[in-house]
């Protein structure tokens, strides 16, 4: 059975089994395995279709993790709208709407208004919150809708395979600037995260990436707060996670981690754009306990 | 049952009718000639029930409804045709994800910005899609202020029943003018369950999906073929028309909504210069009387489509004669409503033809 898990990990097509050199390990099937870790069951079995070393499949299981270890699940909504992650509901054990592009804001909007005690997360990519979607997006930071907003920033339109997006870096490749972003034509990359922070509506505005393991664990720190915080019903939270499209961007997964590294943080800093003050804080312990 | 007598503007009526048929919530954005109804609502819902939000675009709103409608709501719109026009991905992805839900017409002049002043324009647009793919839309055509209101439980009862949005087309007339209405106090209210919407995933079921999303030619194709098969049945249960002395008619006016009336008006002037003419009123254009109007034309001898535009509804009745007797139409464009005199003058000419 492990013999051919690894065969089918390492083969990766119809190879004979004289060609697959197996790795010289050996698992005792009888011994007491303590478990230290194990796909949260806000997870579905279903394998991802993510590209290799894509960051949609670290943000969906930090996702899932952090709905499971707050005990949210059958009081959770999500909206994923068009963008590669428009198929989250495959992967996501959690009641799901799929949206039409750009307009998740608007959708969770309507579910959280009529649903005001439950939890309500949008998952968009850049095409679709920074560009068709920004109307949605603004407004709906505007109004203090008490939502959750995960921004995948990628600088790139993955699933329609790599045309130019909002947030491409200047000078950056596309195919639809085959000659690199030129600035002085097609304008500016947006810091979406900077831009809506001032709206007063936005609670919480955070950037995040995940193309380290200690980012990773940062990420999931914001969006398990862009959660608690929709206790207080104050506004809006933001979680814009920088991520990679290795796909797209032509590079092995290794090399979407250096290039997150050395351009796309150098132009979307990680780190907090705004956040709540003490008293919110103070306000949100006390909720918690209460419910304690 | 008591009733609550009004003087009200068509759509006053159909707000205070949402409120009483216990809708949850209402998205919205202002567009003459249907504005009063965001702002009846913005008064009235606080302290009754329902949720009010003026919405930042037509697109946002009629995405709201599909939100609310998605996690369970009896939720609603309205708008007018250009704002109609923006809602139509919307509508498309509503019909697609089988939401309940109500969206109202108050058709305006077009195309384009148009003018504010009442149409029939936008018959087309509401009947044969309006967005993009294989989907229908129950409509409804209403003629009066307290068809207004009546519609709006009817829309509700229907959409719950089919899992089908339906949109109520009605004009800047209707919409804006005053009659009696009447509410009857103590009205049932149905309501019915809703298993499938988001809400929050239970151990004791699986997670529920709202998509129209379906990327394997099959599963679409399945999808399509279940849509019709709903579509089929809403045909069979839910034509509904209006016959006014059509008994012995040899000549017969088809028109809906403010048309009818107009229309309704000239069978009188007719009957009484002892021409024998009678008027088919579809209320429902979606599903459409065809069968209705295909057995009257055994015995009259023209049919005249009466219509606020340069010629729509006229295509289905054409499809229902099938060649059977001449059909003539009459239209005024522009916000232009035709005096009955008008009209019959129209209709006279045609007979001298048949």
């Amino acid at each position: 059975m492990r013999d051919k898990e690894i065969k089918d990990i390492l083969g990766g097509g119809p190879a004979s089994e004289d060609e697959i050199i197996l790795p010289v390990c050996t698992i005792n099937e009888d011994e007491n395995w303590e478990m230290i870790y194990e796909r949260p069951y806000t997870l579905t079995e279903t394998k991802f279709h993510y590209c290799p070393g894509c960051g949609h499949s670290t943000i969906h299981k930090i996702l899932a993790e952090v709905i499971k270890e707050l005990d949210i699940q059958d009081k959770t909504i999500g909206v994923a709208p068009v963008g590669c992650s428009v198929f989250a509901y495959e992967y996501l054990d959690l009641d799901m709407q799929q949206a039409a592009h750009g307009r998740a804001c608007a959708v969770a909007t309507g579910v959280k208004r009529v649903l005001p005690d439950k939890y309500v997360f949008t998952y968009q990519g850049d095409g679709d919150l920074a560009a068709i979607g920004t109307a949605e997006t603004i407004h709906a930071i505007n109004r203090g809708e008490n939502i959750l907003i995960i921004f995948v920033n990628n600088a790139v339109y993955g699933m329609t395979s790599g045309q130019m997006a909002p947030t491409t870096l200047p000078n950056m490749k596309t195919t639809t600037s085959p000659y690199g972003r030129d600035i002085t034509k097609v304008g500016y990359p947006m810091k979406v995260s900077e831009l809506i922070a001032n709206l007063p509506g936005a609670f919480y505005v955070t950037r995040q990436s995940v193309n380290s393991a200690g980012n990773v664990r940062k990420a999931k720190k914001a969006i398990m707060n862009g959660f608690k915080y929709q206790k207080l019903n104050k506004g809006t939270c933001f979680v814009e996670i920088v991520s990679n499209c290795p796909s797209n961007w032509k590079m092995t997964p290794l090399e979407t981690n250096d290039f997150i590294n050395n351009d796309m943080i150098k132009y979307y800093p990680l780190g907090d754009v705004k956040l709540p003050s003490k008293e919110d804080l103070k306000e949100l312990e006390l909720k918690q306990s209460e419910v304690l | 049952m008591e009733e609550d007598i009004r003087l009200m503007k068509g759509n006053e009526a159909m707000a205070e009718a949402s409120i009483q048929a216990k809708c949850d919530a209402y998205f919205g954005y202002p567009i003459t000639p249907q504005s009063e109804v965001l702002e009846y609502l913005s008064r009235e819902m606080p302290g009754r029930t329902g949720i009010p939000l003026q919405a930042e675009s037509e697109v946002a709103a009629i995405n709201m409804v599909y939100g609310a409608a998605a996690a369970g709501a009896r939720v609603w719109t309205s708008s007018s045709s250009p704002g109609i026009s923006l809602m139509q991905e919307g509508i498309s992805y509503i019909a697609a994800a089988q939401l309940p839900c109500l969206i109202v017409n108050v058709n305006r002049g077009g195309p384009g910005l148009g003018t504010i002043q009442p149409s029939q324009g936008d018959y087309f647009q509401a009947t044969k899609g309006g967005g993009h793919g294989d989907y229908h839309l129950i409509v409804l055509a209403p003629s009066s202020v307290q068809e207004m209101a009546d519609f709006i439980y009817l829309g509700f009862e229907l959409a719950d029943k089919y899992r089908n949005p339906v949109m109520m087309l009605s004009d800047g007339a209707i919409g804006q003018m005053m009659e009696k209405v009447v509410f009857k106090k103590g009205r049932e209210v149905k309501k019915v369950e809703k298993p499938w919407a988001t809400i929050g995933k239970t151990i004791d079921r699986s997670r529920n999906i709202i998509t129209s999303l379906f990327i394997q030619p099959e599963k679409m194709e399945k999808v399509n073929l279940k849509l019709n098969a709903k579509y089929e049945e809403i045909c069979k249960n839910e034509v509904r028309f209006e016959e006014i002395r059509t008994e012995d008619a040899e000549y017969l006016l088809v028109a809906y909504g403010l048309s009818a009336r107009i229309c309704h008006k000239v069978v009188e002037i007719a009957r009484e210069e002892e021409i024998k003419v009678g008027l088919l009123r579809p209320i429902t254009l979606y599903p459409y009387p065809y069968n209705r109007i295909f057995e009257l034309a055994e015995n009259i001898k023209g049919a005249l489509v009466m219509e606020l535009n340069a010629g729509q509804m006229i295509e289905d009745v054409k499809l229902a004669v099938n060649g059977r007797i001449p059909v003539e139409h009459y239209g005024r464009m522009g916000g232009i409503i035709p005096s009955p005199e008008e009209v019959f003058e129209y209709l006279k000419k045609c007979i001298n033809k048949w």
